[in-house]
């Protein structure tokens, strides 16, 4: 399976060992820190269903829509992620956008043409799509 | 053929009773496990082949007979059984013109049954080699078929 | 399930920042063996592969047994069909399978852990090994963890393809690269498992419980759920439901409120007929049981089983006769053939049906059905015989006018069995031969 090279690669902390409780906390609370300021500057939050049943409808197919898309739009701050089956697989494939200082927003039975939709509707004029 | 097997029991060397796990290795290597390739085996684990054909033979995903390129499974539990993988079923024999446990003239496909693959949400389901497709369609079994 | 769907699950970091490897900090720097036995053990947890075997109990077992050496083993081998709760978290939360199973070790003495996983699984198989690599890079997972002293690495050992293997005894079998079939026991794992010793064998969705009892206390799990069963259970649910999926509520949660709640009710509004409840193995409700509380003791009181979790809702258009002969061809085919119950057994059963299903069927196979299930329940070696009639039981019991249907009318009102669907269209047309193309 392709992997799909995420619009903007957040540089991350290294992993490192960990010796003690205290030193996991510090590196939990490192963690938190650094993706606190990351999403501030990302500003939206995209997360793909990734299981076996998102997979199995087409999962990868929306992601690399989406990714498309956001190629195509020059969209920068965004970071993309994924996630596991959350269990509304009915309704795979499945995304969540999080726009900053705004709820979250599932999107289901995705197509690559609705993924690119959501894109322009939410993303660009940041209007919610109801009937998807 | 003898090469591989060596080397893949060498890589499994540090493991105890690591039968399954260098079937599963030689199967990948070389499509599916050949007489030849079982006696290999069991002279390399030093293990009687009587019992790596019985280990072989025992386990649904190991082939002891020659595939298709492509496998595909079906599933027919109980999950899929209700949302139509009988359909599915009868079009994939149709169209494929085999049987189940049978492969195509080119070569190109072999049709099996496979247990729940755990995605009953979407069924009925498939698998082709390792990646599993859902909410199948007779138009959706094409556009599948035809990536391969 | 917590952390499913909140967390990237080929990232460590995701994890840890949800309170991640704390529980097993705890562990090995703070508790002893014997004290982390006690928390599970008030906590109440019962193992979720289905037999509820109170897990605390099975830890301290093997904790007792004297032995050379010990290991922890994951039950991922999730065959039963309709279940999907264990890929759920294998490929959405795989690091609390790790954290758990190194916690298990450091309480029963055991420094290597295996995860028994089906072969359909390949991108669970693919998640763990990523997971396992990433905990071993910052040291929670191999030698002394947070400086304790305590060494601990996790193998994974893929399955073939043997819906038996779910059984304990042929799952070590299994990993022991022989044929999985079950044996007797006595010796239990706890005592002789894996290769003669010493043996904790846990499911997923058991071991998925574990860090987070250490981390909010016994107590905190005994409040949920119910009194004999505390905690949560995932329920995977599939069917002819408006949303099908995989949800995680508290123990004693009707079943009616599982499927109007989260299922949001049937498809199409059409009548709910039948929920089988555990998978192929588990047992046929009807109507009249809908508001039964799902948990361990409250179906088995009535001849049921929560077994898995799994929960198939069908409405009225599926037949109950051609439900059977799926379930008994899935056994037919399941059976490893150790035992002379469940090899022919299963496949008598499967004949019986596959009778009735062509209008062949005669009174008597009633009663066959249910001696050959009788004695397949008290005789078979392992779970998977006693078990395999659960189905022919409960649909006998509630379901039996449409036996009889099949039988003395020969016909099948919802068109399933296409036997008989083939008969009444040569009647219609005088006898010659229109019959569909199926």
């Amino acid at each position: 399976m392709a992997e799909v090279k995420r619009v903007k690669r957040t540089c991350e902390l290294e992993n490192k060992r960990i010796n003690s409780l205290r030193e996991l906390n510090d590196f939990k609370e490192e963690i938190r820190e650094e993706r606190v300021g990351n999403q501030k500057r990302a500003g939206v939050r995209i997360t793909t269903a990734m299981g076996s049943c998102g997979i199995a409808v087409g999962a990868q197919e929306i992601l690399e829509a989406i990714s498309d898309e956001l190629t195509t739009r020059g969209l920068e701050d965004i970071s993309i992620h994924n996630t596991g089956c959350i269990g509304l697989c009915e309704q795979e494939p499945l995304v969540k956008i999080k726009i900053e200082d705004q709820p979250a927003v599932f999107y289901g039975n995705l197509t690559p043409e609705l993924a690119r939709e959501v894109v322009k509707n939410h993303i660009v004029d940041n209007q919610i799509i109801a009937s998807c | 053929m003898e090469a591989t097997i060596e080397e893949i029991t060498k890589a499994l060397d540090s493991e105890r009773t690591p039968l399954i796990s260098v079937l599963h290795a030689v199967q990948a290597e070389l499509g599916y496990l050949s007489t030849e390739g079982l006696k290999i085996v069991a002279k390399k684990l030093d293990i009687p082949l009587s019992k790596v054909y019985g280990v072989a033979t025992f386990y649904t995903l190991l082939d002891t007979e020659e595939k298709g390129e492509n496998v595909i499974r079906l599933c027919e539990s109980a999950p899929c059984h209700i949302k139509g993988a009988t359909n599915i079923l009868t079009e994939l024999q149709d169209k494929l013109d085999i049987d189940v446990g049978e492969t195509t003239d080119d070569n190109k496909f072999s049709l099996e049954m496979t247990s729940c693959l755990g995605i009953c949400a979407v069924a009925p389901a498939i698998m082709i080699n390792g990646t599993v497709y859902g909410n199948l369609t007779s138009k959706k079994l094409d556009s599948i078929l035809d990536r391969y | 399930m917590r952390n499913c769907g909140h967390i990237d699950p080929e990232n460590i970091k995701d994890y840890i920042t949800r309170d991640g490897y704390q529980a097993l900090g705890t562990v090995v720097t703070e508790l002893k063996p014997i004290e982390v036995i006690e928390i599970i053990e008030q906590s109440g947890l019962r193992g979720r592969g289905g037999a509820g075997f109170p897990t605390g109990l099975k830890w301290k077992f093997t904790h007792q047994a004297a032995g050379k050496e010990k290991y922890v083993v994951a039950n991922a081998d999730e065959g039963e069909p309709g279940t999907s709760k264990d890929r759920l978290i294998m490929e959405g939360d795989p690091h609390s399978l790790l954290e758990a199973m190194a916690i298990a070790g450091y309480a029963i003495g055991a420094n290597t852990g295996y995860i028994y996983i089906r072969g359909e699984y390949q991108l669970a198989i693919k998640r763990l090994k990523i997971a396992i690599a990433q905990a071993k890079e910052m040291g929670l997972l191999g030698e002394n963890l947070f400086d304790s002293g305590f060494n601990f690495e996790i193998k994974i050992r893929e399955g073939a393809g043997a819906y038996v293997c779910g059984e304990e005894t042929a799952l070590l079998k299994s990993i022991e690269g022989e044929r999985g079939e079950p044996q007797v026991k006595p010796p239990y794992p706890t005592n002789e498992g894996l290769w003669g010793q010493p043996t904790l064998i846990n499911n997923v969705e058991t071991l998925a419980n574990i860090a987070v009892i250490i981390r909010e206390g016994a107590e905190w799990f005994n409040e949920i759920g119910t009194e004999g069963c505390p905690g949560t259970k995932v329920f995977t649910l599939s069917g002819d439901v408006e949303n099908e999926g995989i949800i995680e509520l508290p123990m004693g949660t009707p079943l009616r409120r599982i499927i109007e709640g989260f299922g949001g009710g049937m498809v199409d509004d059409k009548e709910f007929k039948v929920a089988q409840s555990g998978g192929s193995s588990g047992g046929c409700m009807p109507k009249e049981l809908l508001d039964t509380p799902m948990d361990y003791d409250s179906l088995a009181e009535i001849g049921m089983t929560l077994g898995s979790g799994a929960l198939l809702v069908m409405d009225e258009t599926h037949c109950i006769v051609d439900i059977a002969k799926c379930l008994m061809q899935f056994f037919k085919h399941e059976s490893c053939g150790k035992c002379v119950p469940c090899r022919e057994g299963n496949k008598r059963l499967y004949n019986r049906l596959d009778k009735i299903s062509k209008g062949e069927g005669e009174l008597e196979d009633l009663e066959r059905l249910r001696d050959l299930a009788d004695t397949m329940s008290k005789t078979a070696l392992c779970g998977l015989g006693q078990m395999a009639p659960t189905s022919i039981y409960t649909t006998l019991k509630y379901f039996k006018d449409e036996y009889l249907t099949h039988i003395e009318d020969n016909n099948c009102t919802t068109g399933s069995c296409r036997g008989l669907v083939d008969l009444e269209v040569q009647d219609k047309r005088g006898g010659k031969d229109y019959g569909n193309n199926n």
